[in-house]
């Protein structure tokens, strides 16, 4: 028994796990009525999905020790690309394939840049991040472009009655197979013990020929990937292109990241807990509205949260380290 | 048996003194029962093989760590510091191998670095630095000689006046008594030795206690008044240096006659399985040599002759300025994968930052250089026991991190990904560095295994008996040129010596 929860505690997802269950507890014990509703459930998943697609990416490319700044730009190009080519007569599946392979062109110049340069991925990202809002904008003329949604909303919006038997939008679900598809290949794929390995120590993983280049391109490439996906859902949200969207997105990508046990220094992390450090924010947001707290409350409890959630990590890894140094 | 090397009149005359000292970290029993004293005026040498618990002992002194069990005094008091800031009030300071100065602060900054001198509120340059010139000096007379200027970036300065800086910055810190250097002449060119012995006179005469930790056993020879030795973290010889004999240090060092250390079988030298045609590195060239399977060549020399990059060039992790290196009849370009494909492994000098990933498990290092697409981590875990079984690795399980393995341990995992991966060609750089006697007794018998199993090993060692030991052949590596290899029946250490220092 003692085993188990010793095993349970040393996993990475457990602290995030421990601090969702708790704050949501909380906000269900103060507004029984309208927090624990199984709609606002509902509707905390869908508000979370664009976060917790991105933050499927940017885990992978924390783990391999590198960071995306630019996640919020190629979001927002992402959705005035779909609405550009929806405006053009594209089909809905077209113009969203077209938004992805934009963003995954963005993911794997940023990879270009940081395996080829050898710039430092924050100044490479920070650069990115100013291009991609700039080419937004150019290609949306400065405004938000009307399309027709032509169905990509669906993917977003509450379930019709009819397809109830699906229990949570399909935008969830692709999160969901997404996180799932990722965190397997990061424990039974070559590649992912190459990311784990390149960012627990890059000249290891040199050393038995991990082709470091090769895989910093393909997961900047793959995270542009993803933010491509939580790109056309962030259209199907707003039904509309919008360059000035996102703005900051990539810090709450990176919140949620951290809060899941990820570092900046690389090799740490867990898919899992990025989706729960996601969630967490979304849930401190919506009860901070339900309870009637004000914005600027919940902007302070959302920072406290993340020093919080880093300094336990610190802690709970503490009395590992000390106990295996005897 | 350590009791009885502090008595009654020894325990008087010291200055610092430790008795019964313990500490272990993780499975390895860094101290056990360690008695120390030194005296004031005079220049203590800590003698002992790597891992003999040298660095441990100078560490609790310090007041880096703390000991598990036992006690210090220092002039003839209880001392107990409970980190280095406690040390160095009380009067003991260490020097660190690689000092630990700020490369982007001038000399002055470094030296008064924490105890800044102000004058309402803003740094007072001129009296940090005219404080800085007179510690200097104080030290060294000559210190212009050796061109140090107090208003100087520390970048700009080569290891040997840093190491000087960084002494007199721990003299200035406080009322010093005793001042540990921990190999301070590993990095530091001949020219640069005499300046910093003369310096160690001075402050011998001032009635400082010196503790002097180094593997240079002639240096110690020169410079040391009193010696003890360490051997698997006890104290097992203490007495006067002028009484000593450089085969008597060893003898302790070692504690065993060093003919049982390296088995040997027959090894029987077959095709050519590497081959370098004037090849120039980074540090120099040219560098010819034929690698044939079923023998283990050395490459001799000292600490920056070019012999790690010569092998990191072979391996290529760095470029080659000019040249050919063929593996077997390929002459192509070069990479860690290309090679390890070849089947060509090579281990790292530097296990901490290159060889092993610390934070990674034993399972992970263990298969990371040879992954299929999908990775099954039970069949993961079962091969790297089988492995942990082979090579006797001392670990809780597979899963254990790599960082909190000792360091003969984490030596053979690192071992382990080449054995497993099945290379053919080993390229091994200072494969014993920093382990215990029993891990390199096994590395050795490894290699020899492998040798006798018809692989080719270059080994690049800094340890002369070592590759006395080990090699079938040796070259001396000077300046970047890769002297003939001789069969070690040939040549004896003193001529290896010769051709490693002559052109420098």
């Amino acid at each position: 028994m003692r085993a188990f929860i010793e095993r349970l505690l040393s996993r990475p997802w457990f602290g995030p796990l421990g601090a969702l269950l708790a704050v949501y507890l909380l906000f269900a014990g103060l507004r029984p009525d309208t927090f624990a509703h199984a709609g606002n459930l509902e509707m905390m998943a869908r508000q979370t999905v664009v976060v917790a697609i991105c933050a499927v990416g940017m885990t992978l490319i924390m783990i391999k020790g590198g960071i995306d700044l630019s996640v919020g730009s190629v979001v927002a190009l992402t959705t005035v690309v779909v609405a550009r080519g929806l405006q053009a007569g594209l089909s809905p599946w077209t113009a969203a394939a077209l938004g992805v392979a934009a963003a995954a062109s963005c993911g794997a110049l940023n990879g270009i840049l940081v395996a080829g340069l050898r710039i430092t991925p924050f100044i490479v990202t920070l650069g990115t991040m100013s291009i991609m809002r700039g080419v937004a904008k150019g290609l949306a003329g400065e405004q938000k472009i009307d399309a027709n949604a032509a169905g990509l909303d669906e993917w977003m919006a509450i379930l019709p009655p009819e397809y109830g038997f699906l229990v949570v939008s399909p935008g969830v679900w692709l999160a969901l197979g997404l996180s799932a598809l990722a965190a397997g290949a990061l424990v039974y794929t070559r590649y992912g013990r190459h990311i784990v390995a390149i960012g627990s120590n890059e000249r290891a993983a040199r050393l038995c020929g991990v082709p470091v280049a090769r895989v910093t391109v393909m997961t900047y490439a793959l995270a542009g990937v993803l933010a491509g996906m939580a790109g056309v859902m962030e259209f199907g949200t707003l039904t509309v292109g919008d360059p000035t969207d996102s703005l900051g997105l990539e810090l709450e990508v990176i919140a949620a990241v951290v809060i899941g046990g990820g570092s900046l220094s690389g090799g740490q992390g867990s898919i899992a807990g990025s989706l729960l450090g996601a969630l967490l924010m979304t849930v401190i947001k919506t009860g901070c509205t339900h309870v009637g707290v004000p914005n600027w409350v919940q902007e302070i409890l959302t920072g406290v949260i993340i020093v919080v959630a880093v300094a336990l990590d610190r802690w709970r890894q503490q009395p590992r380290q000390s106990s295996s140094a005897h | 048996m350590s009791e009885s090397l502090i008595e009654g009149p020894e325990a008087e005359a010291s200055l610092v003194s430790a008795r019964g000292l313990d500490k272990r970290f993780g499975l390895t029993r860094a101290l056990q029962g360690v008695e120390f004293s030194a005296r004031a005026g005079e220049i203590h040498a800590v003698l002992g093989e790597n891992g003999a618990g040298k660095s441990t002992l100078m560490k609790i002194l310090a007041g880096v760590i703390r000991p598990d069990a036992g006690e210090l005094s220092l002039g003839g008091e209880a001392y107990q510091p409970n980190d280095p800031a406690a040390a160095q009030r009380a009067g003991v300071a260490i020097v660190h191998q690689e000092p630990q100065l700020c490369e982007h602060l001038t000399v002055s900054e470094n030296m008064s670095l924490g105890a800044e001198q102000t004058r309402g509120g803003l740094l007072d340059r001129r009296a940090m630095e005219q404080h800085a010139r007179r510690a200097l000096q104080e030290l060294l007379p000559d210190a212009e000689a050796m061109s140090i200027r107090p208003e100087q970036l520390l970048a700009e300065l080569g290891p040997g006046p840093r190491q000087l800086v960084a002494i007199a910055r721990a003299l200035a810190s406080a009322d010093c008594r005793v001042l540990i250097l921990d190999e301070p002449t590993s990095s530091l060119a001949r020219s640069d030795v005499e300046h910093l012995f003369a310096a160690l006179r001075r402050l011998r005469e001032r009635g400082l206690c010196i503790v002097y930790i180094s593997h240079f056993l002639e240096e110690v020879m020169r410079i040391a008044d009193r010696y003890t030795v360490l051997r698997d973290g006890a104290a097992v010889g203490l007495g006067e240096v002028a009484d000593a004999t450089l085969d008597e240090w060893i003898r302790l060092m070692v504690g065993r006659d060093v003919r049982d250390l390296y088995p040997r079988s027959e090894h029987q030298s077959g095709e050519v399985a590497l081959e370098l045609d004037d090849v120039w590195t980074g540090a120099g060239g040219p560098a010819p040599l034929t690698l044939r399977r079923g023998e283990v060549l050395g490459i001799a020399g000292l600490v920056g002759a070019g012999r790690t990059e010569l092998l990191r060039a072979v391996f290529g992790l760095d470029g080659v300025r000019r040249g050919q290196i063929r593996v077997g009849a390929y002459a192509g370009p070069a990479s860690p994968a290309i090679r390890l494909n070849q089947g060509v492994g090579m281990l790292s000098e530097d296990r901490q930052a290159e060889g092993l990933a610390a934070t990674m498990s034993i399972r992970d290092n263990i298969i990371l250089s040879k992954l299929r697409a999908f990775v099954w981590p039970r069949r993961a875990r079962r091969e790297a026991t089988r492995w942990i079984e082979k090579l006797d690795i001392a670990c809780r399980d597979p899963d254990q991190r790599v960082g909190e393995l000792s360091g003969g341990n984490q030596q053979k995992v690192a071992l382990a990904r080449l054995l497993r991966h099945d290379v053919d060609v080993l390229l091994l750089d200072e494969p014993t560095r920093g382990i215990d006697v029993a891990s390199r007794a096994q590395i050795y018998g490894l290699i020899d295994d492998l040798a006798s199993r018809g692989r080719a090993v270059l080994m690049v060692s800094s340890y002369l008996p070592e590759l006395f030991g080990v090699c079938d052949r040796i070259a001396v590596m000077c300046r970047g040129r890769l002297g003939v290899a001789r069969p070690v029946a040939d040549l004896d250490p003193e001529s290896v010596l010769h051709e490693a220092a002559v052109a420098s």
